[in-house]
């Protein structure tokens, strides 16, 4: 791998070390400990070793031919990370993160988790390194992913149930917070998304540029160019913001995110900061925020579990207002029927998240909306969504549904 | 050095000292159980000794704070609980007393309303300081220099992790007294207090002019009296939230007074 040598603390304006005086020096000693590792080759080579022979890298990037005749746009690439071990992008940070919790002596580990994609990731890599874990999970997130439970638990995690507040991964997140300001000695927090303090939203993002310098090289590969979009769903932003990074320098590739409407923006049920919120302080940095006029954090909403969080890392507040990326929204029901058509023309079952990128691909194609070649980043694999959506009825199946993101699903805000 | 006159806290630790008492500083979460309860019990407070009172601003998603503080948070968002009402609670109290009132809060409740906002408001309902507990030292020079250059004292908080250069860093910057929390964790009620804490509070002592208050875990008459010994002021929060649960604001006011009484047997 390679990382980032500047240990700016911000993005623009926003990112920042907002926390109890409690954690500064576990930060400070988790950003010392990432620059001494980034300097160190050993390091480098093993995370580089491990990301070939345990986590399966490179993840190959597909061209979805029946995909694209149904969205009307050509070529399309899906980046292939659901084929990680454990199904899902979060492995490239959780690997990455227990080797400097090893090189920092910490023996415990702590995360939060809301699909259970990244609390899988965390006891997965705990279990390599024989590390404590304790996943903290939204007391709803549990009854929507039970599956990915019963993984951590079978991986030797600890699972402890959120009750409090909305019982999503907000909450998950506090829970874990306060777990690491009482256990901050001897315990590392593998925070799962590019949010926190930093230097989390840095060290994750770094973890996760492999995804789009591999789509970088392959996309040049057999196209001999670069895409002219880049898409990716947005929750805390992890995926994004891995699948982003290479191309930012690259003035002509469009980067958009695809947030969670949820319920419809303006509906009071969205998971969409960036869409409808506004810049506040939430989890340690600042970033934008679902909140009310009073500073009080919004619930989110999302049949995503993986994206039904508040806020959103802060290099993509920074991506927004400096016009660099571009951020759209797609709401639950697009999303269900995206989850629903891909297997039948691709034979791949992907996340409730990543169902989000290909609903706003689908629609934005229909609408010639979008510019060709597409990379899409296929963030995570759908087995533990499968139970959730066939209760949710099976409303959009079929082929009159119109396959994936069609009917009146929105291609963005205001749409 | 010369320096504006002391506020209202700073006159108030200079007559404990002067009379050799140690401050006694309780917590309330605004709106708890409601915000008559809350008018009654800071009232009642002012009259039974606190030397300061934080007044705390509830927030939905308080990650500082022990189960407690997380319930008396959400009971009063649930009863509709906002910042104005926070002022308005303080205004009513300043028409009544002159106990020096610090406001407690997360920092985003300040930060939605604006800073100088916050701060011109929080003067006019009286208030003496305020109290971010996720705005650490040089966490955000321009909003913190904001803060310390307003009439408001800054109160900051140093932590048993603070290295002791960043102890006298936060010592040096922080306004009104000097906040040590007792231990790593988060706020609420403990049986025991942890045996290091003279030692430590004696060091932020050694660097720091400002009086110093210990809090979070201090529950009982016996760790008043411990903190007491140690430090300038006991800070109470959970344990008065606890009281308030089982005996309304009657029973709050009876624990107030037994370490109110405690605090007084130390000096």
């Amino acid at each position: 791998m390679s990382g980032s040598p500047v240990q700016a603390d911000r993005y623009g304006a926003y990112g920042g070390r907002y926390v109890p005086e409690t954690l500064i020096p576990a930060l400070d000693e988790l950003a010392a400990a990432y620059a001494e590792a980034l300097a160190d080759p050993a390091f480098l080579a093993e995370v580089d070793h491990l990301s070939a022979n345990y986590v399966g890298r490179p993840t190959p990037l597909y061209r979805a031919r029946r995909f694209e005749a149904e969205a009307g746009v050509a070529p399309v690439y899906l980046k292939r990370e659901d084929l990680n071990h454990t199904g899902a992008h979060k492995i490239n940070n959780t690997v990455g993160q227990a080797l400097l919790a090893g090189r920092m002596g910490k023996p415990r580990i702590i995360a939060e988790t809301g699909a259970g994609q990244h609390g899988v990731a965390t006891a997965t890599a705990c279990a390599l390194f024989d590390l404590e874990c304790v996943v903290y999970m939204g007391a709803e997130d549990i009854e929507r992913q039970s599956l990915n439970v019963y993984r951590m638990e079978l991986l030797g995690a600890e699972v402890r149930p959120v009750e409090s507040g909305t019982r999503t991964l907000k909450d998950a997140t506090n829970e874990a917070l306060r777990d690491w300001v009482t256990n901050v000695r001897d315990t590392h927090y593998i925070i799962g998304s590019v949010v926190g303090p930093h230097p989390f939203p840095l060290i994750v993002r770094d973890f996760q540029a492999v995804i789009g310098r591999e789509a970088r090289r392959q996309i040049q590969a057999v196209e001999g160019r670069l895409p002219a979009s880049v898409v990716a769903c947005v929750g805390g932003g992890s995926n994004a913001m891995g699948m982003f990074h290479a191309f930012v320098g690259d003035e002509g590739v469009a980067l958009i995110g695809v947030e969670a409407a949820g319920d419809g923006l303006g509906s009071g049920r969205s998971s969409a900061p960036l869409s409808e919120g506004r810049p506040g302080v939430l989890h340690g940095s600042l970033s934008y925020l679902l909140q009310d006029a009073d500073g009080q954090i919004a619930p989110a909403h999302s049949v995503a579990a993986g994206l039904d969080y508040p806020g959103v890392g802060p290099e993509h507040s920074h991506l927004m207002d400096t016009g660099r990326a571009r951020y759209v929204s797609v709401e639950d029901g697009a999303a269900e029927r995206a989850f629903r058509a891909l297997p039948g023309l691709e034979g791949i079952i992907p996340a409730l998240e990543t169902a989000h990128a290909l609903a706003w691909v689908a629609e934005a194609g229909r609408r010639g909306e979008i510019e060709a070649p597409v990379a899409i980043c296929l963030s995570g694999r759908g087995d533990k969504d499968v139970v959730h959506v066939s209760r949710l009825g099976d409303g959009g199946r079929g082929p009159e549904s119109g396959g994936a993101g069609a009917g009146e699903s929105q291609a963005g805000p205001g749409s | 050095m010369s320096g504006p006159p002391p506020g209202r806290i700073g006159a108030r630790f200079e007559a404990l000292a002067a009379q050799g008492r140690r401050g006694f500083i309780p917590y309330v979460t605004t709106g708890y159980p409601s915000l008559a309860h809350t008018r009654e019990l800071v009232a009642g407070l002012a009259e039974g000794g606190a030397d300061v009172i934080e007044l705390g601003i509830p927030f939905s998603d308080p990650m500082a704070d022990g189960p407690t503080i997380q319930r008396s948070s959400q009971g009063a968002l649930d009863q509709g609980t906002t910042v104005d009402d926070v002022f308005d609670v303080l205004a009513e109290l300043r028409r009544a007393s002159d106990v020096p009132v610090v406001i407690f809060s997360y920092l985003n409740p300040v930060f939605s309303r604006g800073v100088e906002t916050f701060v011109r408001e929080a003067i006019e309902a009286g208030a003496d300081g305020v109290l971010p507990t996720d705005l650490p030292l040089g966490a955000d020079p321009e909003l913190e220099a904001g803060l310390l250059e307003s009439r408001l004292d800054l109160v900051r908080l140093a932590a048993p992790t603070t290295t002791p250069e960043r102890v006298a860093q936060i010592a040096r910057s922080s306004q009104g007294f000097v906040y040590y929390i007792a231990r790593t964790g988060v706020t609420g009620a403990r049986r025991e207090l942890r045996g290091e804490l003279a030692r430590e509070v004696g060091a932020v002592r050694s660097v720091s002019s400002l009086p110093v208050a210990v809090g979070f875990g201090v529950s009982t008459a016996e760790h008043a009296r411990a903190v007491g010994a140690a430090a300038d002021a006991a800070v109470v929060g959970s344990a008065l939230v606890d009281r308030l649960d089982e005996g309304g604001v009657a029973g709050a006011l009876a624990l107030a007074r037994e370490l109110r009484e405690a605090l007084d047997e130390v000096g």
